[in-house]
């Protein structure tokens, strides 16, 4: 925010009037309450949890790092984390590159050469699957890839590519690409409304200058958009990244995991764990394991980001 | 930063500029790269489409003419039974009951936390930020079995209440997160003027704080309403009556058991996409607005 400098009018040491007062404590009194009966209490407790054995009900087993070995010899737990990565592929990487290039040319070519008006009116079409709740977005796509009568296999047999048709996410070989394709489709509006967002601040005079010595567009993209927009591409790049590992709502509505392992995520593990199998102190270790490395995962990202813009500046 | 002051520029005047465009914009190119992108966003479009067309379709017409073909007649029956089936209204109203109550709630102790924490630079204030930012990022399954099993002992669990309880904490310690970033800049002058004219705290935050940062809490407003409406997880766990089911809950369980035939599946999603896209008309320029201010935060 640009404050206009008034400083002159404040009167000298005036601080004082606003200074640190003890009674700005109480504001936080009621919101720290329900911090830590909600978020601080059930997090130290799940940790503690990650160390026993229990159903759920009666007598807590300590058993010490017992869950994080088996942890470690699980194949289910190794194929969550594996899918994880496809989903960091699926909703981070392609989203991120393909959103990039779709905002530069919606904001260099189309809104330049077509008005702003069709350069908006294109980025919210991309942006409607984000307003979906993504178990809505789910049903949708699942009823669309259904085996019998989905339009997808329909379409295939309609244009005479029937050998194609397939029970999409019923099948171990095409299940896990069908759940990934699905979440490109829901996170692609995302990096696409922020990096127009961003472009926006990016002062023209330099395209226009890139412009006039008649650099191309691809040329403006890579010397001028994406080392502009570099804060959001991080930003972008983050948020995406955690939504990804913590990707539940789309696995449990499209396949509960299956086939077998292929499509299980490290949520929906845990919450087959903890509901499903009363396995509350196996769901516990995972959900431990899944924070530290969404917590691991901020840090490397913010610390990358801290050298790079230190490198910037020289 | 302030969010609340990146209007979105998406007309931006670009006719001034030099008229001696580079070949890349010459003719048909930029023709061609509106094709393309117009294709892409029919693609995007296609499931919405694909939706529509098959929610007014009798099951008869659907097996024999199959997904792609125009519907012939305009065929309710399927959406009302849907509707009558679920209860459609009253799941209706528990979502927007719980993703409004957030949404004022998490908008107050948002503003509370923010006034002590980017305006009364309460000592320590980078460490609760941080404290809050970390809880944001928390898998809800990392919080979930004690938060289900307290919430069994003192009698909350399958209530409202609970699920507005926590989502009131979550969406709010993202809200503390961006507003204390704010407040962090805000005119001085104002907070000394007022409380040269003898105003109390409780009255700087109501009567000059409130009213100045009311752009940022409307988005911030819009979007914990969204995002509450959307979740899924911790209302799947906590709703298991029917009645207090919330509109993806109760079409997520359906769907999950796979016990709708294809008709009823699109009447549904018709009826569950309709009110993300009703609110996305609604609050599209505060969207804008807000998405800009999460990427500058």
């Amino acid at each position: 925010m640009s404050t206009p400098t008034q400083q002159r009018t404040r009167p000298p040491q005036g601080g004082r009037v606003t200074g640190k007062s003890p009674v700005y404590w109480l504001y936080l009194l009621p919101g720290g309450l329900l911090f830590s009966v909600i978020i601080v209490v059930p997090f130290v407790m799940n940790v503690g949890l990650s160390f026993a054995s229990w159903p759920g009900v009666g007598d807590i087993a300590w058993i010490g790092f017992d869950n994080y070995t088996r942890l470690f010899a699980d194949d289910t737990f190794w194929a969550s984390f594996r899918n994880s990565i496809a989903m960091i592929i699926a909703m981070v990487i392609i989203p991120t590159s393909v959103g990039l290039l779709l905002a530069s040319v919606l904001f260099d070519v189309i809104g330049k050469r077509f008005g702003g008006r069709a350069a908006s009116t294109l980025r919210a079409l991309y942006y409607l699957p984000q307003i979906l709740p993504v178990a809505i977005a789910g049903i949708v796509m699942g009823w669309i890839l259904r085996p019998q009568n989905g339009a997808l296999n329909n379409i295939l047999e309609a244009v005479g590519l029937g050998d194609l048709a397939q029970n999409w996410l019923g099948d171990p070989s095409t299940a896990l690409p069908s759940v990934m394709a699905i979440m490109v489709w829901v996170q692609i509006g995302y990096p696409v409304v922020i990096f127009m967002a961003a472009l926006q601040r990016v002062d023209p005079e330099l395209y226009e200058a890139a412009e006039i010595d008649g650099a191309g567009w691809f040329r403006r993209f890579r010397a001028i958009t994406i080392p502009q927009i570099k804060p959001e591409t991080f930003v972008v790049a983050l948020t995406c990244t955690i939504a990804a590992m913590k990707v539940f709502g789309p696995v449990f509505v499209l396949t509960r995991g299956g086939p077998g392992d292929a499509t299980n995520v490290p949520s929906y593990f845990a919450y087959q764990n903890f509901f499903e199998r009363a396995n509350v102190g196996y769901g516990a270790a995972i959900s431990t394991v899944l924070t530290l490395i969404i917590i691991v995962l901020s840090i490397v990202f913010i610390r990358f980001q801290a050298r790079s813009e230190r490198k910037e500046r020289g | 930063m302030t969010p609340t002051q990146a209007e979105p520029r998406a007309a931006a005047p670009v006719e001034s500029l030099p008229k001696r465009a580079d070949r890349h914009h010459r003719g048909a190119t930029r023709w061609l790269v509106l094709a393309l992108l117009i294709a892409g966003a029919a693609v995007v479009l296609f499931p919405f489409a694909i939706i529509l067309l098959n929610a007014f379709k009798s099951p008869a017409e659907y097996s024999t003419a199959g997904p792609l073909a125009l519907p012939t007649e305009l065929y309710l029956d399927g959406m009302i039974n849907f509707w009558k089936q679920v209860n459609f209204g009253q799941k209706l109203w528990n979502s927007f009951m719980i993703a409004g109550s957030v949404a004022v709630l998490a908008v107050v102790v948002s503003l509370f936390n923010a006034y002590a924490l980017g305006i009364g630079r309460v000592k320590g204030r980078l460490s609760i930020i941080v404290l809050f930012l970390i809880a944001n990022m928390l898998p809800h399954e990392a919080l979930i079995y004690p938060l289900y099993y307290m919430s069994n002992q003192v009698g909350l669990y399958n209530t409202q209440l609970a699920v507005i309880l926590i989502f009131t904490v979550i969406q709010s310690a993202f809200g503390t997160y961006l507003l204390a970033s704010v407040f962090g800049t805000f005119p001085k002058e104002l907070l000394e003027a007022a409380a040269l004219d003898g105003a109390s705290k409780w009255q700087v935050l109501w009567r000059v704080v409130f009213p100045i940062s009311r752009p940022t809490l409307s988005v911030l407003f819009v979007f914990f309403f969204i995002w509450t409406w959307n979740e899924f997880f911790i209302p799947l766990i906590f709703l298991i009556s029917n009645d207090r089911q919330t509109v993806p809950v109760a079409l997520g369980v359906l769907q999950g058991e796979r016990l709708m035939d294809a008709t009823t599946t699109s009447a549904a999603a018709l009826l569950g996409v309709i009110p993300a896209v009703i609110f996305f008309l609604i609050f599209q320029r505060t969207l804008a607005r807000g998405i800009t201010a999460g990427a500058v935060k």
